[in-house]
């Protein structure tokens, strides 16, 4: 379904290459990026030609991650944007080098077609004191999107059809998933997660320098099954939990890394005991129980839907059923 | 002369010279407006919480430096929780030199305020409650700064925690002082730092009151040079109701003062009354470890002058009958493993349990009377306690 998803994405932007023909040619407006302020709406930085279809102008490229991040089932559109002058440099499996004036847009919608919902739109600017992470919240006649620094709650219903108050983060939640070191950097657009014929288009066309090493390691999520349980598994944490639980962010203090190059079996939380779970322990003593995911505290928190046990903190609010079944089936594996 | 003074001020102030109040109100909006005045805050503002109760749905944050966030008093200003849908605590503190003073958060569905890799850091007159009491799945911490160099806690009120009410971890140059924790799993816990300074608390009703120690397979190892005195440790005995798998869990009802895998403590001139298993317990880390840069024993420890009314009339110890009766009906006061390296004034009263190996459980134990060397020499105090300049954030 996400893939139909990016692929329909992929057509528009076709589309709108197409229409810029007939139109004045639309730019995005690098000073939106570049500048001090914070652009009051979505329809200041230009970056589509048709908002509302989130057609894009042309430097600004739909992109997807192999493995993605649970957000409550959302689609998420996904573009990068490539300020002129400049070109995206590969830095093996890690993150693309994006120098400043760079851009990353992520909607979030709800719905199919006809009733498809753009509910909030979050922007990664790159300026030239770091990042900046900013939410932008769409109004109800799917126009325009207004920044909401202090985020929102929206009633909605997912495509599993669980009514939930879904949660727009404010500008400092943002950095809670965004933050390494004090600084805010992306998440997403790590070699190792993305498209290899993505990166090699890129290439092709000059806007990243040259095919990054360690690219495409991590499965597709939609076809996980076709890859080993391991892969899956540790792709699904190193995306969905590894942005805290790592060192020099936000959950550094439990000493659990979740990251997919992590290799101590320790950091990874087994036979590890929790440091500040509180009541997210849910009565058991280790992160990760070999062989027993009934017994462990990942899978608890997981599972919970509940403020204070659940994880992760923030940016979802049900559980993900299917991640979770991989969580499981791979700490069931594991040898006692 | 009037110009000099005027320079003068003018060097003596860290913040800009434009710094803004920002005042906010309860009511409707609440959270959207609070949070906002959070995100825009310059560095020198002042954001004011008027008096009142505001409903809020989702955790606050805030994450620029030298901010002051003030309420009406920790009875006017109430942040109440017990509506929160999201976020893993009340408030989260990011950024350095802030202070949070006058007001009060209830029934946060995680911790109440964690200040994370935030230096400098004033908490003043805050109380955090969760109203229903002791309750398993109340949040762990009410106050909770973890990474960071420089915290002031004074004058804070915590009760209802299901870990520690107020919880200090892997940072440096800490005080807390002038405090009330009560009815928590532990009162007030100082864990994997340096440099701290405990006076001048009340901790009643807990199930432990005071907790010092270390614990393996963290980022920041290696805690010592903690000071406790000068605090009221009574009472101490509601049964623990810590989750599961908590090492606080471990905690038994009715610990006074623990020190647990430390390096250079010192407890003196404290009070301890009614703490039923032992007023003072000092031991090493219990569980397996692997972590190469740990050490699991007690080093260094002084027991100093202290109060005891009392000793160890209920202890929850394997074997309390015998023990009770080995020892006249009442365990003396100070409780030592027998592991690491312990010393105590003149008169003190204790036991031990004559371990010889960490980590083995109690099987090796053979309890005797304390039978330790006295200090030689001052507790060395330098550099022990929150950075001075902190104190001034505390007028007014």
């Amino acid at each position: 379904m996400r893939h139909s998803g990016v692929l329909a994405a992929a057509a528009l932007a076709f589309a709108g290459a197409l229409s810029v023909q007939a139109t004045p040619p639309q730019y995005v407006n690098d000073e939106a990026i570049a500048g001090e302020g914070m652009p009051r709406l979505l329809s200041d930085y230009g970056f589509f030609a048709d908002l509302g279809e989130q057609v894009p102008v042309p430097h600004v490229y739909p992109y997807r991650l192999n493995t993605p991040l649970y957000s409550d089932g959302a689609d998420k559109l996904r573009f990068v944007y490539r300020a002129p002058g400049t070109q995206f440099r590969a830095d093996g499996e890690g993150l693309i080098d994006m120098p400043v004036g760079a851009a990353l847009i992520k909607t979030f919608a709800f719905g199919e077609g006809e009733s498809r919902r753009l509910i909030e739109t979050r922007v990664l600017l790159h300026r030239a004191d770091g990042w900046v992470a900013l939410p932008y919240l769409w109004n109800e006649e799917q126009t325009d999107a207004q920044l909401a620094v202090a985020g929102a709650r929206i009633d909605l219903t997912t495509p599993k059809g669980e009514a939930i108050s879904y949660r727009v983060p404010n500008k400092n939640q943002c950095k809670e998933c965004h933050g390494l070191d004090d600084a805010v950097v992306p998440i997403g657009p790590k070699a190792r997660n993305l498209s290899g014929d993505w990166l090699a288009q890129m290439v092709a066309a000059g806007h990243l320098d040259r095919m990054p090493q360690g690219a495409d390691q991590l499965p597709l999520w939609e076809a996980r099954e076709g890859a080993s349980l391991n892969a899956a598994a540790r792709a699904y944490l190193d995306v969905n939990c590894a942005h805290c639980h790592r060192p020099g962010s936000t959950a550094s203090n439990s000493g659990l890394d979740l990251r997919w190059e992590q290799e101590d079996p320790h950091a990874l939380g087994i036979g590890k005991r929790p440091v500040a779970a509180g009541r997210g322990a849910g009565g058991h003593l280790f992160d990760i129980v070999p062989g027993s995911p009934d017994k462990s505290i990942l899978t608890y928190r997981m599972a919970s839907p509940e403020p204070g046990v659940a994880m992760p903190e923030i940016g979802k609010e049900t559980v993900d059923e299917d991640g979770l079944e991989v969580v499981r089936r791979w700490i069931g594996e594991m040898t006692p | 002369m009037i110009r000099l003074t005027f320079a003068a001020a003018l060097l003596a102030s860290a913040s800009p010279l434009l710094a803004e109040t920002h005042t906010v109100s309860p009511g409707e909006g609440a959270q959207a407006r609070l949070q906002e005045a959070l995100i825009l805050a310059l560095p020198g503002d002042e954001i004011v919480l008027e008096a009142g109760r505001y409903a809020l749905t989702d955790g606050l944050s805030l994450d620029v430096d030298n901010v002051t966030v003030r309420g009406a008093g920790m009875d006017g200003t109430v942040l109440d929780f017990t509506g929160q849908q999201g976020a893993g605590e009340g408030f989260l503190i990011t950024s350095d030199n802030v202070t949070v003073r006058d007001f009060a958060l209830e029934n946060p569905k995680g911790d109440g305020i964690k200040s994370k890799g935030a230096d400098n850091i004033v908490y003043h007159r805050i109380r955090v409650t969760w109203t229903r009491g002791p309750h398993e799945e109340n949040g762990a911490y009410g106050i909770y700064p973890v990474e960071s160099t420089g915290v002031l806690v004074d004058g804070v009120k915590v009760t209802g925690a299901s870990d520690a009410g107020i919880y200090v971890g892997q940072s440096n140059g800490i005080t807390v002082r002038n405090s009330i924790a009560e009815a928590n799993v532990a009162g007030i816990e100082i864990e994997n730092s340096r440099n701290a300074l405990v006076e001048h608390n009340v901790a009643t009703r807990n199930t432990g009151g005071i907790l010092v120690f270390d614990l393996p397979g963290l980022p920041v190892m290696g805690g010592g040079n903690v000071i406790v005195a000068n605090n009221l440790v009574v009472a101490n005995d509601t049964p623990n109701f810590a989750p599961a798998g908590n090492i606080v869990a471990g905690v038994r009802r009715g610990t006074g003062i623990m020190v647990m895998a430390n390096d250079k403590v010192l407890v003196e001139n404290n009070i301890l009354s009614g703490n039923p298993t032992a007023p003072v317990m000092v031991i090493a880390y219990t569980q397996p470890f692997e972590d190469e840069r740990y050490n699991p024993l007690p080093r260094e420890v002084t027991i100093g002058e202290n109060t005891y009314d009392g000793g160890g009339y209920d202890p929850q110890l394997d074997g309390a009958e015998m023990l009770l009766a080995a020892f006249g009906g009442e365990l003396p006061p100070v409780l030592w493993d027998g592991l690491g390296s312990v010393a105590a004034v003149e008169g003190t009263a204790g036991w031990s349990l004559n371990l010889t190996e960490a980590g083995k459980g109690l099987g090796g134990a053979q309890p005797g009377p304390l039978s330790v060397a006295e200090p030689t020499g001052e507790f060395d105090r330098s550099g022990i306690g929150a950075p001075a300049a902190l104190e001034a954030r505390l007028a007014g």
